[in-house]
């Protein structure tokens, strides 16, 4: 058994506590009503548990496959599911109508995201490569680029990339050396390698829409010379339709600890001459316009690490409930149990659901700021929601991504032995996962970004603005009178000092010592999302409370609820003074010379 | 030409059914309800035979509480073009609700009535038999294949040991068993359009009927548990225990 269930019941109660219905209420996004975005999700689960996921075992078996050829096979059955799912309009759900898209909400997109990533997270990476190129069209492209592929690629008749990196060139984009030679025609010739392209080349789509980094001609060294250009798979012709082929070729299909059916492509350009290339927005200033897309790509790589554990805790339920092993500790001789009796496993299944429970959330409130920071009617309701945005996206990447993989590991270990057996399925998820925490920027690179972009730079207003948030939550839960309340807000209050103890130390040092700041970063992005999803449990908590006190009918979702809660107070957000004491006192022998 | 589909909501085929603790029938508090998945194959054939031209629109309509409007968006979501709900909080047996879809098919004049084969919750197989003796019409029930042609209906009947086929004069009933087809997956810009589409509410006093309900359910309980099982030595012990103990052999 390897199935995956999309987790409506957790993303419904989600959607109510971040907020569905004051998204829903801003102008733009009128038509996610409740009653729509129910339907929706309910389509969304039945079509990623039925056609995506069964593919996901089999995905990571054969894997995608270079021919002699140059033609990238994908294992069996994922161009039918590709196609049914861009022809039910999925891979367009958050894009503009305006190009064919439905609109939808980042917080209702993000919801089906998590689904198609859970059922098939190499098959996931096709359409948010599409969804990233859209992006970057949609922001810098000319009319006339919108025009021959903007509705293509919403339909997902097209699909998209992103190459950036060369083999020089990875984290450190200022060293690309891929060339533009400008032509009399206003095209460009493209020359250069790239590699690590996520579905460079595949044929589930008549065309492939290759969004490309390199250097024209005289522009500056570093990353002020670097600009942006469209590079099709097959040239479209005046009326649109895929024409000649260009000269882009995939050379080599790398071979991968995990997402095994998603083509990691090497290709070459203008082996033949030149590739035929169009430049997007301004020359120079590729750089930014990538820096302004990867808010979403980051995200939803995110989303992936969310994705995959709760994949890992549905197996990991399934298993500990089904196997039966030793007896009831305490009880002496008698019948032998299912592991789920026994405490170990219970913390490891409870470590594991509470921590997909809190990531989950705190993603869900990031993407329902998205949309106020898009569609808030006033300025400052889209200034505030942009700060929390911006301050969270390294944490919903990199907290999610690392937390990701401690889910799927302890996927693993609740099998036992079995769990390392591949046919199991867990360790399938174990790999898969393991690219969360390094593509979009690795763990580290978000640190960076978190401390240096969004907590040095404005000296800590933003975080702080949320710190306030969640003393309020606090407040809230002590007033409760409920002893699991009480000890939560307890654990949270704890949370939150050891958090602001961390960012006045970045605010402090930043400028006098800023190695010794980013020797801390990783723990303190670590802390940041531990204390910030606590926050999120805790208000989770607060809502189910609520709803026991009136006698819901749901009480038994209520109350595994709160238990989740008081779970993660007990056992992840009491870590966090620890972790406050690796970013503040953690530098002096991390930078000690004697590691050389 | 007009169809007219009936669809009910129904326990999700995914759930696992319980019991209601005092044996009066089955739990459905926070269940997960969806349509019937036969009425689901009535809901594709009819939007297939629009779309090829056999048909020019689908009505759907559904017998029972208000939350059946999601049932009915679901169909309108597939491709139905407007929907009728027969609202009542009452218990609906098969002969009433055969009733009101006699009385909205009257409304309507479909020229054809498809409706699953039986509905996964009560398995009655009745409502269709019954609609289509309270119409006069004639019946093709169990269809595995379907085709319009000159004012009558070819449908291809599984049963025991073969196929039948049968031709009936229209307007007439026919009742979808599952190889009839495969329903689609509804897109997502059809989901949000399926709001926007007609949906009638009538009720069982507006359309004359009375549903009073004529069976009394004595008493719903699970089936017996399983026995584990036990290993045998060799064929012999267990050739004994099938003669002896289960007594299928003699």
């Amino acid at each position: 058994m390897s199935e995956y269930f999309a987790p409506l019941r957790d993303m419904r109660f989600v959607l109510e506590l971040v907020g569905l219905e004051a998204v829903s209420a801003l102008p733009g996004y009128e038509e996610a009503s409740a009653d729509v975005v129910d339907a929706v999700l309910d389509e969304a689960a039945r079509f990623t548990t039925e056609v995506l996921s069964p593919l996901n075992a089999v995905g990571d078996r054969v894997g995608a496959l270079l021919g002699d050829d140059g033609r990238v096979t994908m294992p069996d059955g994922f161009a039918a599911a590709y196609r049914q799912y861009a022809d039910n309009g999925w891979n367009g759900m958050g894009c503009d109508p305006a190009h064919g898209g439905a609109g939808m909400p980042h917080l209702v997109v993000a919801m089906i995201q998590e689904m198609v990533m859970g059922a098939n997270m190499a098959f996931s990476l096709c359409p948010l490569l599409t969804a990233g190129a859209i992006e970057a069209l949609s922001l810098c492209g000319s009319d006339e680029l919108k025009r021959i592929y903007l509705s293509r690629m919403v339909s997902g008749e097209w699909t998209g990339t992103m190459n950036l990196t060369e083999p020089q060139a990875g984290s450190d984009l200022a060293a690309v050396r891929s060339r533009a030679e400008p032509q009399p025609d206003g095209s460009f010739r493209i020359f250069g390698q790239k590699i690590f392209i996520t579905f460079g080349e595949h044929e589930l789509a008549d065309n492939i829409v290759h969004l490309v980094l390199a250097r024209t001609p005289g522009a500056p060294d570093g990353v002020k010379g670097i600009s942006l250009f469209v590079v099709p798979k097959f040239i479209p012709e005046a009326d649109g339709s895929p024409g000649e082929r260009n000269d882009v070729r995939c050379v080599s299909l790398e071979h991968k600890l995990g997402i095994h059916a998603s083509p990691t492509c090497v290709m070459a350009y203008g082996d033949d001459g030149g590739a035929t290339g169009w430049l997007c927005g301004e020359e120079n200033r590729g750089i930014e316009y990538m820096f302004i897309m990867m808010n979403a790509a980051r995200y939803a790589v995110g989303l992936q690490g969310i994705a995959v554990a709760e994949r890992a805790l549905q197996r990991a339920m399934h298993y500990a409930r089904d196997r039966l092993q030793g007896t009831e500790a305490g009880a002496g001789e008698g019948e032998r149990v299912a592991i789920i009796r026994h405490p170990d496993v219970r913390r490891m299944l409870l470590l594991m659901k509470s921590q997909v429970e809190a990531m989950r959330v705190l993603a869900a409130a990031t993407a329902a700021a998205r949309d106020h920071a898009a569609h808030h009617p006033e300025a400052a309701g889209r200034e505030r929601a942009q700060a929390f945005v911006e301050l969270m996206i390294p944490v919903v990447k990199g907290w999610s991504t690392e937390t990701g993989n401690d889910v799927a590991s302890l996927g693993v270990q609740v099998h036992g032995g079995m769990g390392y057996i591949e046919e199991t399925g867990a360790a399938q998820y174990l790999r898969d996962a393991r690219i969360t925490n390094i593509y979009e920027g690795t763990t580290g690179i978000q640190a960076n970004d978190l401390v240096s972009r969004k907590i040095a730079r404005d000296g800590g207003a933003a975080a702080r603005a949320v710190i306030v948030d969640m003393r309020s939550v606090v407040a809230a839960l002590e007033a409760s009178g409920d002893d699991s309340l009480r000890a939560i807000a307890e654990a949270l209050s704890d949370g939150v000092a050891a958090l602001e103890r961390c960012v006045g130390f970045v605010v402090a040092n930043w400028r006098s010592d800023m190695r010794a700041v980013l020797a801390g970063a990783v723990p303190l992005l670590g802390l940041f999302g531990r204390v910030a999803g606590g926050w999120q449990m805790a208000r989770a908590a607060l809502l189910a409370h609520e709803r026991l006190a009136a006698y819901d009918s749901e009480s038994a979702f209520y109350r595994a609820k709160v238990v989740s809660a008081r779970f993660y107070a007990d056992h992840v957000l009491s870590q966090s003074s620890g972790l406050a004491h690796a970013v503040c006192a953690g530098a002096v022998s991390t930078l000690d010379e004697t590691l050389a | 030409m007009k169809v007219l589909v009936p669809v009910k909501r129904v326990i999700d085929y995914n759930v696992r059914i319980r019991v209601a603790a005092d044996g009066s029938g089955v739990d459905t508090a926070n269940v997960k309800m969806s349509m019937n998945p036969f009425d689901e194959i009535a809901v594709e054939e009819a939007v297939r035979l629009r779309e090829r031209g056999a048909a020019t629109e689908v009505v759907v309509v559904s017998c029972g509480v208000a939350a059946c409007q999601d049932t009915l968006r679901a169909a309108m979501a597939i491709g139905a073009d407007r929907a009728v709900l027969v609202a009542t909080d009452a218990e609906l047996q098969p002969l009433a609700v055969a009733r009101l879809l006699h009385a909205v098919a009257q409304r309507e004049q479909p020229g054809l009535v498809i409706c699953g084969k039986q509905a996964i919750d009560d398995d009655a197989s009745q409502t269709g038999q019954m609609l289509a003796a309270l119409l006069g019409w004639g019946q093709a029930t169990f269809a595995s294949k379907l085709e319009l042609s000159d004012g009558r209906a070819v449908v291809t009947r599984e049963i025991d040991g073969g196929l039948e086929t049968i031709s009936v004069a229209l307007p007439a009933l026919v009742t979808t068993d599952l190889r009839l087809n495969e329903p689609r997956y509804a897109s997502l810009p059809n989901i949000m359009k399926a709001k926007k589409k007609p949906l009638e509410t009538l009720t069982p006093e507006a359309l004359g009927v009375d549903v009073t309900p004529r069976l009394i359910t004595v008493r719903v309980s699970e089936p017996a548990k399983r026995q584990s099982g036990v290993k045998v030595a060799d064929v012999a012990e267990l050739v004994r225990k099938l003669r002896d103990e289960a007594k299928v052999l003699r």
